[in-house]
């Protein structure tokens, strides 16, 4: 059985103007000791996804339905659902520095993990968030457990927020675009730490990025979504060396390389979808090169056995036609 | 941080001399002679020439002004021979109207002032504070709106008009309490607060409604940190994050506004004592202008500068034991 | 080619809390009329900094900035402005350089209105449609637009002086990777067009890539390397560009898991507390008790100048 299992999720933001659906029917299953890999652009409902596993989303109704290990997500109590927060999953941020506490010892914000879902002693937790923190190469973590987060450079608070997700040994890591506010060459100890320990952990983690690169580096699977659905899923290679979504070749054509002849690279046309008002049939029509009749009309579903898209293109014709 | 505190107390000093000054140039320089108002009605030339030299008048400004902060440092002595007077350390002179030390007067109507300013501040900040948190929280439903609109209408009623129908309503109706006076809180605690209760209410509705309207905007945004997510993340009760990690950050402007307030209010809580009629600091500030007892004026508007340079100095420190970042900046 | 600026010895120092930080410490630099040049480095490499200098939104310290042959380092206000047209600035953020009050038309109008221009109307337009706006934008507000949109505006009210250098500054890093293609052919299109110079200024070695002609390579304050694309692309010659380049993920998992990677050690130094010697060398792979002590200085290597004691290539 899979860790993580999500069925046809759905996010929605009730507003003044209208429901914004961030998320439209999303499924996926997530292995121990594996990587999931999120990608998409602003507004594709990745982090809207990350939100609703971890049940913290205050203002959205979330439907569908997500698993971890057996237990429903969606729908469960308030306390049951706290109870797997920081115990059985974990996560981490974009910015660290305002992702954690800064009033409070860097160290103190480990231990307090500890002593509400172990029950550790005052004491106790605060040794466990010394190792902690040198789980994670901090230097003189006993000294520097007693600074601010304001004492630490960007790529040593996002080792404190990783020490601090990790505290109470996660079976679920969720790394919401974890070195997206650092320097080149911080993300890439980052990363290493990353893979580190869900190497020697078994943990499995979903990475959410906009980022194809981090992808490639890191990820087992990959997941692309674009208005807040999935529009293709693939083993990594496949999808790098064999995309079947036009968005998601789209995506790879207009990405800048180091690899490869330098070049102007073919950007998708057009701006990403309203949420408010999202076009009807295949979201991705209105800015796609390759589009068909049934595209404005019908929608797409996933199809496709080991690496499914959802794209009109890949059934018969006639199927596509309303 | 001991030369933190050492440069932040010498900034007071000057800002303390500053005003000082400034009254006293204000007061000195003002057409009335206060000699003429010391001799009263039966005024020889013989004696008011003796005021004048008795009283330092007859001296350049800046000797005046001098002699004048040598006695609030070390005390002094007024005029010379069998008529010297002396006038001991805080000596801010004696009052024209009845020749009492300022000091003396003023310490007399501190206590009042302090029951009064003490007691509110405490209603205030509890119910501002709680209210506040609790529109955060409760944020755009019936019970958020409701509040707001209520601390705005508490907020813009002027003190003197709540004063006098909660006097009205209590205690001529109602007669559930006695007219205020002041019974010090040393021989009677309980009359002391009973004659507390309403001028404490009458401020605390004011600043509270204030204080609610603050909290609710600093809690608000504090709740939508990152940070606040983080501490959900972990798995921490709802009322932890609230309480450890959203209070901790929110309430931070609010404590900084109140040291101030409360400062600001030791100086006279005026309207609230006129209606009440206490004989607390702002009484005497009244009657004093009123007589122009310049000696008097000028010591009170010490005194409250005092107050608030001192309050926004115990808040700035405060502040820098809360926030780590600007710690012995 | 003729030099449009030269740089000699820019630097920029700020004084804070804990001292003098020297932001940009001696900066040389060319750029031609027509080019694009690229600044490269991470945060607080102080690309920004010299960036907003050369166009004087901030004063340098010491050092010579010429425009055109002229010493601009120090003009007045009053004899800048009429300069102002010929060097222009677009930012990362389009939508907070944009004032949220005024239309599009409005914003796009006024660095004409500075120089002096009467009837901006026309040019307005034209400047909308060449940036792929359409003059129906004209009347609407920064706020109806998307990021893609409203850094387009934000290149329209840069490029309506019809500038001869302008200065982009993380001009795509604000935006999804499917409209930073659509804002870098424009960007190009327009050189060809207007024969500008630019002066681009990121922290994304693979959109540097495929912008400018020549790198120049920033860290802490000062350029370490500086030359052709190719050659330092292909050959990087200082430890500290050859790390950047290797700590790029590539888009090809393949590739990717199997290239040898450099992990820098620690987070780039402050620039309030700068090493001794090469500043480089408490992260540097190849660091030897010379770099410690002795700062390197920009000096020829293969083709390209570098500022390092122990190159990668000779």
């Amino acid at each position: 059985m899979s860790l993580l299992t999500v069925r046809d999720l759905t996010v929605e933001f009730p507003g003044p103007r209208g429901t914004v659906r961030a998320v439209d029917g999303l499924s996926f299953a997530l292995e121990r000791g594996r990587t999931l890999g999120i990608v998409g652009e602003s507004g594709s409902g990745k982090s809207a996804t990350s939100l609703a596993i971890m049940g913290l989303h205050a203002a959205a109704r979330v439907g569908g339905s997500i698993e971890l290990d057996g237990t429903e997500i969606v729908g469960a109590g308030r306390e049951a659902v706290r109870a797997l927060r920081g115990r059985r999953m974990a996560m981490i941020f974009q910015d660290p520095m305002s992702s954690l506490h800064p009033n409070h010892r860097v160290g103190e914000q480990i231990a307090e993990t500890r002593r509400l879902h172990f029950g550790a002693s005052r004491r106790r937790a605060r040794e466990d968030a010394v190792r902690a923190l040198a789980d994670v190469g901090v230097p003189a973590p006993r000294e520097r457990a007693r600074d601010f987060p304001h004492q630490f450079s960007g790529g040593m608070r996002q080792r404190v927020m990783i020490a601090m997700a990790l505290a109470c040994e996660p079976d679920l890591l969720i790394a919401d675009e974890p070195t997206t506010a650092l320097d080149v060459t911080v993300q890439a100890q980052i990363l290493e730490l990353i893979a580190g320990v869900q190497r020697d952990r078994g943990l499995a983690v979903v990475l959410i990025t906009h980022d194809l690169g981090v992808v490639a580096r890191v990820a087992d699977d990959v997941l692309v979504m674009y208005a807040g659905r999935s529009v293709e899923k693939a083993a990594v290679a496949e999808l790098f060396t064999g995309p079947r979504h036009p968005y998601t070749r789209g995506l790879l054509g207009s990405l800048p390389r180091l690899d490869g002849p330098p070049g102007a690279p073919a950007p998708i046309p057009g701006n990403p979808p309203d949420l408010l008002s999202p076009p009807g049939g295949c979201p991705f029509h209105p800015r796609c090169p390759e589009r068909i009749d049934g595209c404005a009309t019908v929608r797409p579903e996933l199809t496709g056995g080991a690496h499914p898209a959802a794209c009109h293109l890949l059934s018969a014709p006639e199927e596509a036609a309303p | 941080m001991i030369r933190y505190l050492a440069l932040r107390l010498l900034g007071v000093a000057g800002v303390l001399l500053v005003i000082c000054a400034a009254t006293f140039t204000i007061f000195y320089v003002f057409p009335a002679d206060p000699a003429l108002q010391a001799c009263g009605k039966s005024c020889t030339p013989e004696r008011l020439a003796m005021l004048h030299h008795q009283m330092g008048l007859d001296r350049p400004l800046w000797r005046q002004f001098t002699d004048y902060l040598t006695g609030v440092l070390a005390g002094r002595t007024y005029g010379d021979g069998p008529h010297a007077v002396q006038c001991h350390f805080p000596c801010l002179g004696f009052s024209y109207q009845n020749d009492t030390p300022v000091w003396d007067l003023m310490m007399d109507r501190l206590p009042t002032t302090l029951s009064i300013a003490a007691g509110a501040a405490l209603l205030w900040l509890a119910g501002g504070v709680a209210a506040g948190v609790l529109s955060a929280l409760r944020k755009d439903t019936l019970l958020d709106r409701a509040m707001m609109v209520g601390t705005l209408t508490s907020a813009s009623l002027p003190v003197y008009f709540t004063a006098m129908t909660l006097m009205v309503l209590v205690v001529q109706i109602g007669g559930l309490l006695p007219y205020s006076s002041y019974v010090p809180i040393g021989s009677d605690p309980v009359g002391w607060a009973k004659n507390l209760v309403l001028p404490w209410a009458a401020l605390a509705l004011l600043y509270a409604a204030m204080y609610a309207r603050l909290t609710r905007a600093s809690m608000v945004e504090t709740m939508a940190e990152p940070f606040i997510r983080t501490a959900r993340a972990k798995g921490l009760p709802e009322r932890t994050v609230v309480v450890k990690h959203g209070l901790r950050a929110g309430l931070t402007p609010v404590f900084t506004v109140f040291g101030m307030d409360l400062g600001a209010l030791l100086g006279g809580a005026v309207i609230t004592e006129s209606v009440f009629g206490l004989p607390g600091l702002g009484q005497l500030t009244i009657d004093a202008i009123d007589k122009s007892d310049q000696p008097v004026v000028m010591g009170v508007a010490l005194l409250a500068a005092f107050f608030i340079t001192f309050a926004n100095l115990v808040v700035d420190l405060v502040y820098a034991l809360l926030d780590p970042q600007v710690r012995y900046a | 080619m003729t030099a449009l600026l030269e740089l000699d010895g820019l630097t920029r120092t700020f004084r804070t809390r804990r001292g003098t930080v020297r932001a940009v410490d001696g900066v040389d630099l060319t750029v031609r009329a027509g080019e694009t040049l690229g600044l490269v480095g991470e945060s607080g490499c102080g690309k920004s900094t010299t960036g907003r200098m050369l166009v004087r939104l901030l004063d340098a310290t010491s050092g010579r900035i010429a425009f055109g042959g002229r010493d601009i380092t120090r003009l007045p206000p009053r004899r800048m402005r009429p300069l102002r047209g010929q060097l222009q600035i677009i930012f990362q953020d389009p939508f907070s350089s944009l004032n949220p009050r005024r239309t599009i038309g409005s914003i796009i109008a006024e660095p004409l209105r500075v120089q002096g221009v009467r009837d901006p109307g026309p040019r307005v337009r034209e400047m909308l449609e060449r940036v792929g706006l359409g003059a129906e934008h004209a009347d609407r507000y920064p706020h109806e637009f998307s990021g893609g949109q409203a850094q387009r505006a934000g290149i329209a009210r840069a490029l309506v002086t019809r500038p001869r250098l302008v200065v982009a500054d993380e001009p795509v890093s604000a935006l999804d990777v499917s409209i930073q293609a659509q804002i870098v052919n424009l960007l190009a299109e327009l050189q060809r067009d207007l024969d500008l110079a630019y002066v681009f200024i990121a922290h994304d070695l693979a959109v540097v890539r495929n912008v400018c002609a020549r790198v120049a390579v920033m860290y802490l304050g000062r350029i370490v390397e500086i030359g052709d694309r190719d050659t330092v692309y292909g050959a990087p010659a200082h430890p500290y560009t050859k790390a950047l380049l290797s700590a790029v993920p590539l888009p090809d998992p393949v590739a990717e898991r199997e290239r040898e990677r450099i992990v820098l050690r620690g987070d780039p130094p402050s620039p309030a507390e700068p090493p001794a010697g090469c500043a480089f060398h408490p992260r540097c792979f190849k660091a030897q008790d010379r770099c410690r002590v002795e700062r390197p200085v920009l000096a020829e290597v293969a083709g390209r100048q570098a500022a390092c004691h122990f190159p990668e290539v000779h």
